[in-house]
């Protein structure tokens, strides 16, 4: 497993990007606790607090991707621990089809990745973003808004979304 | 005052949606009393210039049934949006892409490759396939092109109503209609089905356990199945909670469980993803092999969940097939 | 409190804090306000030295009044530290506090990343997911619950009696309910404890009786709880009351019945004395039992197995009529707005280490059985009586049995070299014999511990260090049962074989056999070794991750007696600031069921760990109990069509989040 930091892209190569949902009371604890220890690692997650895993819907996982993410990182307690009790067998169960599906729809194993991550395990937060990273780096962008866009070239004429006109507000700096 | 003009037209479909406008049987004397169809292809005759010398928005209503996989289609569902003042997508193929969404699971090369030269009745030993444009005496006739990916109507044109199921039944289509001549018609976009799932309208609801959890399951051709007792307390997976419904459970009454082609309710972006949410949380298993064993039942968790609605699923399509745009 | 108008617009304030360099050093905070101000309904766009400071909080209330602000957004530390802050500020204001959303980007960004830009892009990244999760918020308020002032403690050792007195003596209803048939726990079979070698029965005896007889204490002595129902502030538990066949309410402790049993004498395993002594069928535990009540064990007694004894005991009880043989069980319900876990230990079953012989030979013995044979009122009299009758003149006591063992247990049970030394000098004090102790290292932590070591060392203890590897007869000497210790002596460098007559093992502590079935009773936690999880290890040791269940004691892991007392006072003083206080707050993330929308499936019913949803039996929908619910989300996630909603994390919102995160956040 990857434990080094990998190197920051330099301007303007892509770097995946990850969108992680953690639950509230281990791993976005845990997450805390690699932070307060001053550990070091890739900055390519972005996160989302969620109160359980049991909360995190398929849905999300998948807009995540639409929505152009290269990875989806999911952080619950270990089991037997979830302060809910099961919610995080739920998502345990999930998992198991969605990487299936998401397999069938072109979308390769290694990008969805469910960790049990407990609140003291702050090197774990570390450890498993720095390796998922890596496995991410070498696959490549997943981009599926750029590859959407380019499916729709085919279409006689694009449909352009007319973007909301910008709204005159005042904006105060401090 | 001059009767209001409707269309119906299918694209990529298998003409059940047109069945259902047959269905309506006696009503359907009263619907043609009552409007003027100006295009049915598969009831009248008429050609698309006659459709294009129409003044923009002189069609009232038109629907529209199957998905938009062909540049005809895709050309036929730009004409009839200018021409009409309400374009609604009619049966689930227009909805959310249908049956034929499923295609978007492979290449269109693979498709073609499959239905010319590979399918087991297929003898064509030059691998002809074909053209999309044919000189023939001076003629120059054209087919249309298949295009790499399958539509519903809105991903292309901007759709007024929906009409979902596969096909609609006669009773919601026949209340669609009334309520369009009427002119009590819902907030634009609305899909015109009840907004909620079918298991409040199913007659085996009752007899669903409070407390269901499921150690596997099974498909339609591998048990007998109860008449009366809920499906999927019988182990089948029934799309059911995650579908609107307005079928009347015709599916559960003719004992098969529900497939899904009324799609998923408003508050819901992926009906599938939802499903397959509800289905794994009440799995019985807490560890891991024991939990893929009991999922071994679905062995096709795309053509299960997203039926009829892959191409308008989050992620619509397998996301490494080619564009066909030469990248 | 402002609430705004449906439709009105929304305005957003944003902060991002410089903590000083924490934040700044690593994010270009000037350039994220600067970005933030470009996107949609931000209205104020600030960065800030410190955000939590007096002045910047106030700078938020300011914002609010002056540019009728509706809503907040923070960037700074985690919200676990400061969320509650910026709500507050955020009310102040005139806000509804949770109009407000707060981004993590020092403990997840600054701190823990190395390259300036990819830092900036991520706090970019991650405000704008909170600039476009931020307008859905919608005005909730916390739930108040109030607190039942009776409390409920769960065992009767030292721990549970200390909690109960504590809170009987402010004047709370407590219901103490131990299993065994009298309270005093592990504590009462002890002879003296370290470091004062204080006699424990004198200790413990007077405060027994005060549980046994303080108005303000129910004691259910030979009870378990079942069920417990609710949640903090309303429990409602169920206890199972075990038949004594004896009357609590007439008997006097008198124990002429025991003396007139049909049985002339004792013969029966008595569990007291760990089976070296032996009982009637019926008797009463120890002599200073709380409650002072006999009871008849019905698988030996004759009457309770066959019908025909001649009942001499009633014969003997007289007109008191204190025996009922037709006595049931009984199920009592309470109600209480706390508990208190003191549930104890057990000791390591030392036949789990059959290398030491314990339950192979008859002269290995365990350091319970030990402190009954050095009693006064144990089954010798306080005498060292092996049992062939002899009195041992070499002994060994063999440390970490069960203890800092990858074998067994890798804990240390932070008693045993204590009570080691203690028992060297109790077993010296009475036989004169030559004692070794074989240890790993000598623990000896606590006021006064050292200088007990140094004490007991000074009178002559032979102290080893060296795990003992074997113990096995001595194969010059095998009908007197003398034993050889082995183990290696790691001063000398050498082997030894000592030839001694009584072999001790100083057994750990570990979880009680039933502690997985009680935490799930209490809806607790377990740490991996089976001990019950306090909520912080450092800042939160008495209470537990379910509000208004509170520990104390050994259940939590092991400790000396002093500790034990020290955390009981401990767990006593927080449930009584509860009950003072009289409602408990609780954040507003309960789930609930939009009735209107849901289709009666009955998928989420069996969901919920807390059985917060139930279906409603006339209009066939699901229904969550919002006292009941605790906000995990999973029936959320689960709803198949979408039909229950979260309060605080709504579908919509977390959508908005996701599309925030991945937007393009070029500047």
């Amino acid at each position: 497993m990857h434990n080094e930091t990998p190197p920051p892209a330099g301007n303007g190569s892509w770097t995946p990007r990850i969108v992680a949902f953690f639950c509230n009371w281990c791993t976005y604890t845990a997450a805390d606790l690699a932070g307060v220890s001053r550990m070091k690692y890739a900055a390519n997650t972005r996160t989302i607090r969620v109160m359980c895993s049991g909360r995190i819907d398929p849905q999300f996982i998948v807009e995540a991707f639409a929505k152009g993410a290269d990875g989806v990182l999911i952080g619950g307690c270990h089991p037997n621990d979830c302060h809910y009790a099961e919610g995080n067998y739920k998502m345990l169960r999930r998992f198991a089809l969605l990487k299936r599906l998401l397999k069938d729809l072109g979308i390769a194993e290694a990008r969805l990745r469910l960790e049990w991550i407990s609140a003291a395990e702050g090197e774990k937060v570390k450890s498993v973003i720095n390796d998922m990273v890596a496995k991410l780096t070498v696959l490549g962008p997943l981009d599926v808004p750029g590859k959407v866009a380019d499916w729709d070239r085919e279409l006689s004429q694009l449909v352009a979304a007319a973007d909301a006109a910008p709204v005159e507000h005042e904006v105060i700096h401090a | 005052m001059p009767k209001p003009k409707v269309a119906f037209y299918w694209c990529a479909s298998c003409g059940g949606c047109e069945e259902t406008v047959v269905d309506l049987a006696e009503d359907i004397l009263a619907v043609v009393e009552k409007v003027d169809i100006v295009l049915w292809p598969v009831a009248m005759d008429f050609k698309y210039q006659d459709v294009e010398a129409m003044a923009d928005q002189s069609i009232f209503a038109t629907l529209l049934n199957g998905a938009i996989r062909s540049t005809e289609q895709e050309a036929m569902a730009r004409l009839l949006r200018r021409k009409s003042r309400y374009l609604i997508a009619y049966g689930s193929c227009a909805c959310t892409g249908g049956i034929p969404g499923l295609a978007n699971q492979f290449p269109r090369e693979q498709i073609l490759q499959f239905n010319y030269e590979e399918a087991p009745t297929v003898v064509n030993e030059k691998k002809i396939r074909p053209q999309l444009v044919f000189e023939d005496q001076g003629r120059r006739p054209h087919l249309p092109e298949l295009h790499q990916v399958v539509r519903a109507l809105d991903q292309v044109v901007d759709v007024d109503y929906y009409i979902p199921g596969c096909p609609p039944t006669p009773k919601i289509t026949k209340a669609a209609v009334s309520a369009l001549l009427d002119g009590r018609l819902p907030p634009k976009g609305a899909v015109l089905a009840p907004d909620i799932a079918l298991c409040e309208e199913c007659p085996r609801r009752d007899s669903k356990p409070a407390d269901l959890s499921f150690t596997g399951f099974k498909r339609t051709h591998q048990k007998l199945l109860d008449p009366q007792l809920c499906l999927l307390a019988q182990g089948v997976v029934c799309m059911g909670p995650a579908t609107r419904q307005g079928c009347g459970a015709q599916c559960p009454s003719g004992n098969m469980p529900c497939t899904g082609c009324f799609g998923g309710t408003d508050r819901v972006k992926d009906q599938g993803a939802k499903m397959l949410s509800s289905l794994c949380a009440n799995l019985t298993a807490k560890d891991e092999n024991e939990i893929d064993q009991a999922l071994e039942g679905i062995p096709d968790p795309v053509g299960t969940f997203y039926r009829y609605g892959l191409a308008k699923s989050l992620l619509r399509r397998k996301v490494d097939l080619p564009s066909g745009n030469g990248k | 409190m402002y609430t705004p108008k449906k439709h009105e617009p929304v305005r957003i304030g944003f902060y991002i804090c410089h903590c000083g360099t924490n934040i700044a050093g690593m994010i270009d905070v000037k350039a994220v306000a600067k970005y933030v101000a470009t996107l949609a309904n931000v209205v104020v766009s600030r960065d800030y030295k410190y955000m939590c400071s007096d002045p910047g909080q106030e700078m938020i209330v300011q914002d609010i009044i002056e540019n009728r602000l509706n809503r907040i957004v923070v960037a700074a530390c985690s919200p676990l530290l400061h969320e509650h802050t910026f709500r507050e500020a955020t009310r102040r204001g005139g806000l509804n506090p949770f109009f407000f959303q707060m981004v993590n980007v020092r403990e997840h960004d600054s701190w823990v990343h190395t390259n300036r830009e990819e830092a900036t892009r991520k706090a970019m990244a991650l405000a704008r997911a909170a600039i476009q999760r931020v307008p859905l918020h919608k005005p909730l308020e916390v739930k108040k619950v109030s607190i039942n002032p009776n409390v409920l403690v769960v065992g009767g050792g030292i721990a549970g009696i200390h909690a109960a007195l504590v809170l009987a003596n402010a004047g709370k209803q407590v219901y103490l309910v131990e299993r065994d048939p009298t309270i005093g726990g592990h504590m009462a079979k002890f002879d003296k404890t370290f470091p004062t070698l204080d006699c424990a029965m004198c200790v413990l005896s007077p405060k027994m009786a005060a549980a046994g007889s303080h108005p303000n204490i129910t004691l259910w002595s030979y009870s378990e709880v079942v069920k417990v129902d609710g949640f903090v502030g309303n429990f409602k538990v169920t206890v199972r009351r075990k038949p004594r066949y004896v009357l609590e309410d007439l008997c006097t402790g008198c124990q002429e019945c025991v003396e007139a049993c049909i049985y002339k004498e004792p013969k029966f395993r008595d569990d007291f004395n760990l089976g070296l002594g032996k009982r009637k069928p019926i008797f009463l535990p120890f002599p200073q039992a709380i409650p002072p009540v006999t009871l008849i064990d019905p698988e030996t007694c004759i009457e309770l197995k066959t019908g025909k004894c001649k009942k001499t005991c009633v014969e003997a009880c007289g007109d008191r009529k204190a025996i009922d043989f037709k006595q049931k069980e009984e199920l009592r319900e309470i109600t209480v707005g706390t508990i208190i876990v003191a549930t104890g230990f057990q000791i390591f079953d030392a036949k789990r280490t059959p290398y030491y012989g314990y339950g192979i030979y008859p002269n290995v013995y365990n350091s319970l059985e030990v402190e009954r044979l050095v009693n006064a009122s144990g089954p010798t009299g306080g005498e060292i009586v092996l049992r062939n009758g002899q009195v041992p003149k070499k002994v060994a006591i063999i440390h970490c049995v069960g203890s800092r063992d990858e074998n067994t247990n890798r804990w240390c049970s932070r008693v045993c070299c204590l009570y080691s030394l203690k028992l060297a000098h109790l077993i010296h004090e009475h036989t004169q014999a030559e004692i070794y102790n074989f240890y790993i290292d000598i623990r000896t932590p606590g006021k006064g511990m050292e200088e007990f070591y140094c004490r007991i060392a000074e009178e002559g203890i032979n102290l080893i260090r060296g795990r003992v590897a074997d113990v096995y007869p001595d194969p010059s000497d095998g009908a007197t049962g003398r034993l050889i210790v082995q183990a290696e002596d790691t001063m000398l460098d050498c082997i030894m074989k000592v030839p001694v007559d009584m072999v001790v093992l100083a057994v750990g502590l570990e979880p009680n056999p039933d502690s997985e079935k009680i935490r799930r009773l209490f809806n607790m936690s377990c740490s991996s070794e089976g001990w019950f999880l306090e909520r912080h290890p450092k800042l939160a040791p008495v209470s537990t991750f379910t509000d208004g269940i509170f520990l104390a004691g050994c259940c939590q892991g092991p400790k000396d007696i002093p500790d034990s007392v020290a955390q009981a006072g401990a767990a006593a003083a927080e449930a009584f600031s509860l009950i003072d206080k009289g409602h408990i707050e609780q954040e507003p993330n309960t789930a609930f069921v939009v009735e209107a929308e849901c289709s009666g499936c009955k998928s989420c019913i069996p969901l919920c760990p807390y059985t917060a949803i139930s279906l409603l039996p006339d209009k066939k929908k699901a229904y969550i109990n919002e006292a009941l619910c605790k906000g995990c989300g999973t029936c959320v996630g689960s709803c198949p069509s979408g039909s229950i909603v979260q309060n605080l994390f709504e579908d919509a919102e977390i959508f908005n989040e996701i599309e925030g995160l991945l937007a393009p956040t070029s500047v």
